[in-house]
């Protein structure tokens, strides 16, 4: 049985299940769930789905998931014979790439949450979300120059890895809630480097690249590009 | 800060199927908090503070004024055909000038670049010549003879078409588009944008339409054009200057502007400066 992807186009999460599909080339069916203006998440068909009411949930016959993070392992384990989005046989990048995995929630819950206020009109302390999502893009932004300087482009190891997808989402969408990237250069190159990876597919608020953009160089190469 | 043409005129404030009964939902309006209360779907209030103010029902969403507008509600007929599908989007929250909402909206040079692979294509970005006039019975304008190639025009089409469009510009914050309906020959699908004036800089849009479309589930609908506006939202954030400008000694238009440069005069002309800057910074 083909796998189903309850899916919303505007949701981050739901975004970040739709791009391992895609990066991993798997084979599924969308049932788009009107969470805006509907809020269909919240109606009683839904609910015997997902009890908590939250989106994107993936049912692969008897399994249901309900958590991004948990449908970025499953299908991580289950599609890529590469196994190099979840390198299961390298313990220390698992370990990792667990604890982006933690810290993507935090970018759901600030940035996520300035966006939802910004943009649908939902009730939040937007001061509050804003300057937390700040925190975050510091740490993340951080993080990223180590890994440069380690000649990555990626937040785990030297290729891209689900630790990547789960924060790019929420990360690319901070101007929607009013947060500006601008003090982040490092996220900036990141982003792009997702952007330009096979298979990347867009969402409304994150445009795809354009024909004669591509990752730029990293800070201290000129002209040789070390991607792998 | 507002001139009678502003405080005249019709605005959108809130969509009826989102209201919930008996219970007051309160908006802004260029500033003015104001109070919805519905008691049915046909009978719905508006209040600023204990003052009530003149509200009709119309396009799935309630209609008010801060003044006493002297015109009626402008009308789409085809909206009355029961053969359509009415289709309320929701209101999405935009950090920039209502009229800079309208305006986007009216442009179509930016498809292939914005909405890359459903509104356009890069190798397509041509505009063709099109004709651009102001009703002056109706007050309005309308672009007409606009023709693009699209890879997906709307959610029920199957493959690339030649899209066929006209602009109705039918208050300075209400624009209707016609366009080649992908699967009845001859009809037009009608796309709204509804604009409330919550600032000069930010607005609440609420997208509404009138499709022929029996298939496509209803869910799909709404996300297509959620996807469509989103995919304009953090580009109309951006632009600079946040206001409209009307002088035109600030921008320099080109040919695929017409529809804009038009909306522009007929703004200045009109004295609606909601949103706009009428001095060069």
């Amino acid at each position: 049985m083909t796998m189903r992807l309850y899916d919303y186009i505007l949701s981050g999460n739901a975004y970040k299940a739709r791009l391992i599909l895609a990066f991993l080339d798997v084979k599924h069916e969308s049932t788009a769930v009107d969470f805006h203006p509907g809020k269909e998440h919240k109606s009683p068909a839904f609910l015997a789905i997902n009890p908590a009411g939250t989106l994107p949930v993936l049912v692969d016959g008897d399994h249901i998931l309900t958590d991004s993070a948990a449908i970025l392992v499953y299908v991580a384990l289950n599609h890529d014979p590469a196994k190099t989005w979840f390198p299961v046989e390298q313990p220390t990048f698992c370990a990792q790439i667990v604890s982006w995995l933690a810290f993507a929630e935090q970018l759901t819950t600030s940035i996520g949450v300035a966006r939802l206020h910004d943009m649908l009109g939902r009730d939040a302390d937007i001061q509050n979300a804003r300057a937390t999502g700040h925190q975050a893009l510091r740490r993340l932004d951080s993080h990223l120059v180590e890994q440069e300087f380690k000649g990555s482009r990626y937040l785990v190891g030297k290729t891209p890895t689900i630790a990547d997808i789960a924060c790019f989402p929420y990360t690319a969408l901070a101007g929607d809630g009013g947060i500006s990237l601008m003090a982040y250069p490092a996220v900036n190159r990141w982003l792009i480097s997702i952007r330009s990876l096979d298979g990347f597919i867009e969402m409304p608020g994150i445009h795809a690249l354009h024909g004669s953009d591509t990752a730029p160089d990293l800070p201290w190469q000129s002209g040789g590009s070390e991607r792998e | 800060m507002t001139g009678s043409t502003i405080v005249d005129e019709w605005y959108p404030v809130g969509m009826v199927s989102g209201l919930e009964p008996e219970t007051a939902t309160s908006t802004v309006l260029m500033g003015e908090e104001l109070s919805l209360m519905k008691e049915t779907d046909s009978s719905i209030t508006v209040r600023r503070g204990t003052e009530e103010r003149p509200a009709l029902v119309r396009f799935g969403h309630v209609w008010t004024s801060l003044g006493s507008p002297d015109h009626p509600l402008f009308s789409i007929p085809e909206a009355d055909n029961a053969e359509r599908r009415l289709v309320d989007c929701g209101c999405v929250r935009v950090k920039c000038s209502p009229l800079r909402a309208v305006e986007n909206f009216l442009d179509i040079a930016h498809f292939p670049f914005i909405h890359t692979g459903i509104l356009g294509v890069e190798d397509h970005p041509e505009v063709k010549k099109y004709d651009v006039e102001v009703d002056e019975k109706l007050n309005e304008i309308w672009a007409k003879k606009v023709e693009f190639y699209q890879p997906q025009a709307a959610a029920s089409a199957q493959g690339g078409i030649i899209t066929k469009y006209m602009y109705r510009v039918a208050t300075p914050t209400v624009s209707i588009l016609y366009k080649t309906c992908p699967v009845r020959k001859g009809e037009w699908d009608i796309i709204t944008l509804f604009v409330q004036p919550v600032a000069e800089d930010v607005c609440d849009v609420w997208p509404w339409m009138a499709l022929y479309d029996d298939d496509t589930p209803l869910t799909d609908l709404i996300h297509f054009q959620q996807m469509i506006f989103l995919q304009d939202r953090s580009i109309l954030e951006n632009q600079i200057p946040r206001l409209l400008p009307l002088d035109p000694k600030l921008e320099i238009p080109t040919r695929a502007d017409l529809t804009s440069i038009a909306y522009r005069r007929w703004l200045k002309r009109r004295h609606y400066t909601y949103g706009a800057q009428t001095v060069a910074a």
